[in-house]
Formats: C-alpha cells, sequence, structure tokens
C-alpha cells in the first residue's frame, strides 16, 4: 500500500461514496471555488490594512476589504470615548473581566471562595471605570464605551441575575401559592416580551416611576432592566436543575434535621447548580449577545461604537467589513464559551455516568 | 391550635401574605410616584390619545391602508400587521432553511456536514443585531443603484432600493383555483380518514398519500388549465429613479427578514439535528425487520418520535423569531414596537405605548405556549 491511499480511501469514504455523494461534494467544491475563494481574495490579498485618510481604500472598494477602517478607529471601537490617555484603566478592566471568566471555568475553582474572588473582581473593575480614588481620575458613566461597556454589560448582568435567579426558582418550586404565583408571573411576563421592551421601560418609563428628586442614570436603568431580564431565563435553567434532584436528597436533608436554608445551600443546590452549569453557560451567550440591544436606546457598548466609527464621512460606506469586525469580537467570545459548555457537558455527564449507572458514555 | 411561629403552616402562611403586602406596596408606591409625576409634566394619562391622528408617514403596510391622517390606533395596526407579516414569513423560511441544514449536519458527506457545522457554529454565535446591520449595509450600500440593478432571473431586479420581484395580475379565475385548493385539502384529508379506518378494519392499504397529493394539486391545476391558464405576470420596470409595478420588498423588510430567517434557522438546525439522533438505532432496525418501506418507516416509526423531541423547542424558536422581530426598530422597519416608539416620542404617553408593545407579546407568547401544551398533551408518550 501506497502512503497516498489513507486520504484516498478517506475521500472515497467521506466524499465520493456513491453518486448522490459524489454530485454534493462536486457541486459544492464549485461554489467554494465560486464565492469563497473571492472572498479571501477581498478579505485577505486585496485587502488595504492601514490607510489613516481612507484614500486607498476608496481606490480598493469592490475589490479589496477595507480593514484599515478598523486600525484607525480601534481605540474608539474598545473603549468609546474614555478619555484617551486613561484608557488602560478599562483595558485592564477588560483583562479583569476576562481572567473572572477563566477562574470561573476551571472545576477546581468551584468552591466558595470563588464568590469572593468575583466580589473583588468587581469591585476593582468598578474602582478602574469609575475612578476617583487611588489618585485615579474619577470618569463619569456617560463616556465609558466599546468593549469594556460590553463586558461590564454582561458580567455585571450575570453577577447580579444569578443569585436574584436562584431565589426565583426556588420560590417557583414552593409550596406556598402566593409565592409561587408571584415568581410564575414574573417569569413569564419577563420571558415573553422582548428585551427591547425592557429596555424601552427602564428609559422611558423607569424615571417615572421614581419619587421627585431621585434620578438613576440610563447606563445603571438598562442595567437593572437587563438583569431582571437574564434573572428570568437564568431561573428557568436553574429551575431545571432543581428538577432533576431526586427526592430522596430532598427527604435525606430533612430527616437530618436540616432546615429549608441550610438543605438548599448544603444539599439540593450545589449538586442542581453543579448539572445546570452548561445549560447556565448557554443562557450566558445568549445574554452577552442580547447586550447589543442596547445600542437601541443609545448606550455606546461595542455595537454602537461600530456603527458611529461609519458615520464619520470618511469611513461610510464600509459597513461590511465594520460588521464584520464586530461579528468576529462577539463571535470569539460566544464560540469560546460554547466550546466550555460542550467540553464540560461532555465531562460532567460521563462523571454521572460513572457514579450512577455505571454504564459508560455514549 | 395556638397560632405560632414555630408552627410551619402559620409560619407559611404570614410569610406569604408578607410577600403579598410588599409586592402591593411596591405597586402602589410606583404608580403614586407616577401619578405625581405625569401630573407634573401634564401628561394626561389613558389611551385616549389612540383616536387622535397620528400625523407621520409609515414606508410600507401590509393589507392595511394608510395615511398621515389616519389615527395612531390605525397606525399601530399597521406595525402589528407588518410584524405577522415579517415573522409568519420568517417562520416559514427559516423551518425550511433549518431542517435542511440540519439534515445536511447529519450528512455522510464530510464536506457538507461541516459546512452545515460552520454555518450553526458561526450563525449562532454572533449577536442578530450585528447580522441584521450586516444584511441592510450589504443592500443599502453595496448593491448596485436601480439603474444598475442586478437582474439574477427574468423580472427580479437587486439594487439598494430593494428586491423587485413580478407579481400576478389578479384575474377571477385565482380565486378559483384557490377554491379549488381548499376542496382538494378537504377531500386528501377525507381520504386519508377513511384510508386509515379501513386499513385499522379489513387491514387492506391504500395509497392515501398520493391520492392526496394529486387532489391537493391536481385539482387547482385543473381549475387553472378550464379557466384557460391566466397567468400575466406583471414585470418591474425601471421609471425614473426607482422601479414600477410588480412588487417591491423594501431594503428594511428584505434585511430584516434574511436576518431573522438565517439566524433561526441555525438554531432549528440544532433542534432538527438533536430530534433525529435522539430516535434510537433500534426503531430504524426495527421498523426494517417489520418489512416497512424507507418511507413508511420515516413516516409512521421515526418522524412521530423524533416530532415529539423537535416541536416543544421549535415553538420555543418561533416565539422568539416573533420576539427579535422587535429588533426592526433598529434598522427602521415599521413593525410594531418602532410604531409604537414613534408614537411615545410624539405623545410621551410613555407607559401606555410600552403596555401596548408588551400586552400584544404576551398575547402572541401566551398564545403559542397554549398550543405548545396542546401539543404535547396530544403526542405525550403514554407509559404505563
Amino acid at each position: 500500500m501506497s502512503a497516498l491511499s489513507a486520504p484516498v480511501s478517506w475521500a472515497r469514504e467521506n466524499l465520493f461514496s456513491n453518486w448522490k455523494n459524489t454530485l454534493a461534494t462536486l457541486a459544492i467544491a464549485y461554489l467554494l471555488w465560486k464565492l469563497a475563494l473571492p472572498f479571501l481574495d477581498w478579505a485577505l490579498v486585496h485587502a488595504v490594512w492601514w490607510s489613516p485618510d481612507a484614500k486607498a481604500c476608496r481606490a480598493a472598494k469592490g475589490t479589496g476589504a477595507c480593514w484599515a477602517l478598523v486600525a484607525d478607529k480601534h481605540r474608539f471601537m474598545l473603549f468609546g470615548t474614555y478619555p484617551y490617555d486613561a484608557q488602560w484603566r478599562p483595558a485592564l478592566a477588560s483583562l479583569i473581566f476576562v481572567a473572572l471568566y477563566v477562574v470561573s471555568a476551571i472545576r477546581a475553582c468551584w468552591r466558595r471562595w470563588l464568590a469572593l474572588v468575583w466580589l473583588g473582581g468587581l469591585v476593582a473593575i468598578g474602582v478602574l471605570m469609575w475612578g476617583g480614588v487611588f489618585g485615579l481620575r474619577y470618569v463619569e458613566n456617560e463616556r465609558w464605551g466599546g468593549l469594556a461597556l460590553t463586558l461590564l454589560l454582561a458580567t455585571f448582568g450575570i453577577a447580579f441575575a444569578f443569585p436574584l435567579s436562584i431565589l426565583l426558582a426556588l420560590a417557583r418550586r414552593s409550596t406556598m401559592p402566593v409565592i409561587r404565583w408571584l415568581a410564575i408571573g414574573y417569569i413569564e411576563l419577563i420571558r415573553g416580551v422582548p428585551l427591547i421592551s425592557l429596555l424601552f421601560m427602564a428609559s422611558v418609563m423607569l424615571p417615572l416611576f421614581l419619587p421627585e428628586g431621585v434620578t438613576i442614570d440610563k447606563l445603571l436603568r438598562a442595567q437593572i432592566a437587563m438583569i431582571l431580564f437574564a434573572a428570568a431565563y437564568l431561573a428557568e435553567v436553574v429551575r431545571g436543575g432543581l428538577q432533576a434532584i431526586p427526592r430522596g436528597q430532598y427527604e435525606a436533608a430533612q430527616a437530618l434535621g436540616l432546615p429549608f436554608w441550610k438543605m438548599m445551600g448544603l444539599i439540593i443546590l450545589p449538586q442542581a447548580l453543579r448539572i445546570s452549569i452548561p445549560p447556565l453557560v448557554n443562557t450566558f451567550i445568549g445574554f452577552f449577545k442580547d447586550t447589543s440591544l442596547v445600542l437601541i436606546i443609545g448606550l455606546f457598548d461595542l455595537l454602537t461604537t461600530v456603527k458611529v466609527s461609519l458615520t464619520e464621512p470618511k469611513w461610510s460606506g464600509f459597513g461590511i467589513e465594520a460588521y464584520l469586525f464586530a461579528s468576529a469580537v462577539y463571535f470569539i467570545f460566544c464560540f469560546a464559551m460554547s466550546r466550555y459548555s460542550q467540553a464540560l457537558e461532555k465531562s460532567l455527564g460521563a462523571a454521572q455516568s460513572r457514579t450512577t449507572a455505571g454504564k459508560g458514555a455514549a | 391550635m395556638q397560632a405560632s411561629l414555630r408552627d410551619a403552616r402559620f409560619r407559611a402562611l404570614v410569610f406569604q401574605l408578607v410577600a403579598l403586602a410588599a409586592v402591593i406596596a411596591a405597586g402602589v408606591y410606583l404608580v403614586s410616584n407616577t401619578a405625581t409625576n405625569l401630573e407634573a409634566r401634564n401628561i394626561a394619562s389613558g389611551f385616549g390619545f389612540l383616536q387622535r391622528e397620528a400625523g407621520f408617514a409609515i414606508g410600507e403596510t401590509t393589507l392595511i391602508q394608510y395615511s398621515p391622517a389616519d389615527t395612531y390606533l390605525r397606525a399601530l395596526a399597521v406595525g402589528l400587521a407588518n410584524t405577522f407579516r415579517v415573522a409568519l414569513l420568517g417562520i416559514v423560511l427559516a423551518t425550511i432553511v433549518g431542517t435542511l441544514v440540519g439534515l445536511a449536519r447529519l450528512s455522510t458527506n464530510w464536506l457538507v456536514s461541516r459546512l452545515a457545522t460552520l454555518y450553526v457554529e458561526v450563525l449562532r454565535n454572533v449577536p442578530l443585531l450585528v447580522q441584521l446591520f450586516f444584511w441592510y449595509a450589504i443592500i443599502s450600500e453595496n448593491l448596485p443603484s436601480p439603474r444598475a440593478a442586478l437582474n439574477p432571473l427574468p423580472g427580479v431586479f437587486l439594487s439598494n432600493r430593494g428586491i423587485a420581484l413580478p407579481t400576478l395580475v389578479y384575474e377571477i379565475a385565482h380565486a378559483w383555483v384557490l377554491g379549488a385548493f381548499l376542496v382538494g385539502v378537504l377531500l386528501a384529508w377525507r381520504v386519508s380518514v377513511w384510508a386509515r379506518r379501513r386499513q385499522a378494519r379489513t387491514g387492506a392499504q391504500f395509497h392515501a398519500f398520493w391520492t392526496g397529493l394529486g387532489l391537493v394539486l391536481g385539482l387547482p391545476l385543473l381549475a387553472f388549465l378550464l379557466a384557460g391558464a391566466p397567468a400575466q405576470l406583471e414585470l418591474p420596470a425601471l421609471a425614473g429613479f426607482n422601479f414600477s409595478g410588480g412588487a417591491t420588498l423594501t431594503p428594511e423588510f428584505a434585511a430584516l427578514l434574511a436576518g431573522l430567517t438565517i439566524y433561526t434557522a441555525a438554531f432549528i438546525a440544532e433542534i432538527v439535528r438533536a430530534g433525529v439522533l435522539a430516535v434510537q438505532r433500534g426503531q430504524f432496525e426495527a421498523a426494517d425487520a417489520l418489512g416497512l418501506r424507507r418511507g413508511l418507516a420515516m413516516r409512521l416509526v421515526v418522524l412521530p418520535q423524533a416530532l415529539r423531541v423537535i416541536v416543544p423547542p421549535l415553538t420555543s424558536q418561533y416565539l422568539n423569531l416573533t420576539k427579535n422581530s422587535s429588533l426592526a426598530v433598529a434598522i427602521g422597519y415599521p413593525d410594531i414596537v418602532s410604531i409604537a416608539n414613534t408614537a411615545i416620542n410624539q405623545t410621551g404617553q410613555a407607559i401606555e405605548g410600552i403596555a401596548i408593545i408588551m400586552a400584544v407579546y404576551l398575547t402572541i407568547s401566551l398564545s403559542i405556549s397554549a398550543f405548545m401544551n396542546w401539543y404535547n398533551k396530544r403526542i405525550a408518550l403514554v407509559e404505563r
């Protein structure tokens, strides 16, 4: 057998096993030739990577992509209108966000001190962004923006929505009818309406709810709406986890004489949360994507800064490049999370089947 | 029995009363604040503004005639119709695309399954709003002007003013064709009921599917041919700076429909794939062993089981698509949210406007979940 035979037999099996497969393979190969090659040509070969005045981009329009737009506006896209010389602060804050995600992803770190790490991280981020202490200049939150704001909305949203969602999930499974119906009403109301309506509510209706003289700034209002929104969705995931815990666990805890909160905190929730982590991560991905909706009420998140970059006359008309860049940034975060969730599901599933039935992972 | 906080039932009662009182107190507090604020700003509450003249133009309407002299109520109705139009079309298209992609991911052809995986992974992990802006940028910035419009199919023109399509010139015969189609559907249904009963009684099989297909397609075709096949197309033609004649999908509508379809299809593909994978191999083999032909095995054994897994998450995707159509406001398609938003900006009736939006979506959500519960009950496994 020659060295070639492995790839050849692989191709015969996976690409040309019968006439239908062969036809599909040839059709796709033709399409790739006609579409993917010109795209790569446009995106890489003929692209303009550097052109501060955009003249080279205009010249290459139609034949090459204008990544010079991203090169020119990247500081604005990442940090919005944050004071230019202080932009290391949102940059460092973004790194802390990523570090928090990474630490939370490691299973050895799923301990009680993780909550403290989060608390410390979030406080550090708040100090970095606002400033006003340790000789850092105070920066009002109207000037926060870009990727840093997207990470902020997503992370603070989850950090506050998660505890709330546990309470909601417990309330929905409560034996007390009033508590249960309040939780059901809240969860179904929030899940039944689009996020935009909640954001509109936060931006135009919330000021009417407050007593005279009290105002909450726009960012905080949007953040509250996103927390209330995320809590309803997360609560359903947590409830799924709670439902998967066998009755015997509750009964055993009660037999030990544990009161309700100890039973939940020591016996039920640690198990329920562990199995609901993969769907929780999926909900978080959706939430991360949903932060882009704050564009509609005029906050300067990543998508808004990308869109606003296009309003500069010299960069107008390069929307495709700008949105491809925004897509790539969102994709990196969401894809990493979804891969993590899949891997976790596999390893948790394997652990589950080892301990319970003793059957191998399928 | 002495009431005491040590008694679990009494404690539960107190706890519930306190929770209820807290919620009611919070509600009263918010309402009274709102009333004071509204008074301070001279905003009259109530839905009286719906009868006032709207005074703004709407770019495109579905079925309902509208002019700026009409009322806010009519404007909102136009918005609702536009929401339904894009949501219904999106649901149909996303189901088709999603099913194809989902089945493609299961293909034995490496290239096909890899491409489908790429589609799902990329599209699922990019926010819908970014995708909408992307499609809108492609249509409005990168397509040529109407004078140099792309013409991929005869009568179809792609330009930065939207997509111009030919339409059928309506004639009375078309109503007959539609009527024949409905009669065909009715007859096909009767035939299938009859065939099932007969098979249960006698065991004799009848090709109900092909007969039904013949009725559903054949009757309208017959009516069409009897009427002399009246099929005159009205082609879009360039007049001045834009196309006239035929039908035009605006750039906003086209971008929204494309975005919703392509995004939701990625999720539907995963649902379809999971549904097919959920049917165990043994079921295929058992159907084979019974001597069922492939089509029958698919229809009688595999599909009913796969659908049981597919339909619940599928309906929630339909619901998501409908809720996501509210992103229309970002690219300027006049759906219910963007029209309510305009109304809020013009009248200051924020509470009423948002209440209308929420009521509309809640009604849709609750009706879909009611349907889902009914369906789940119908198809649920009957276990011993």
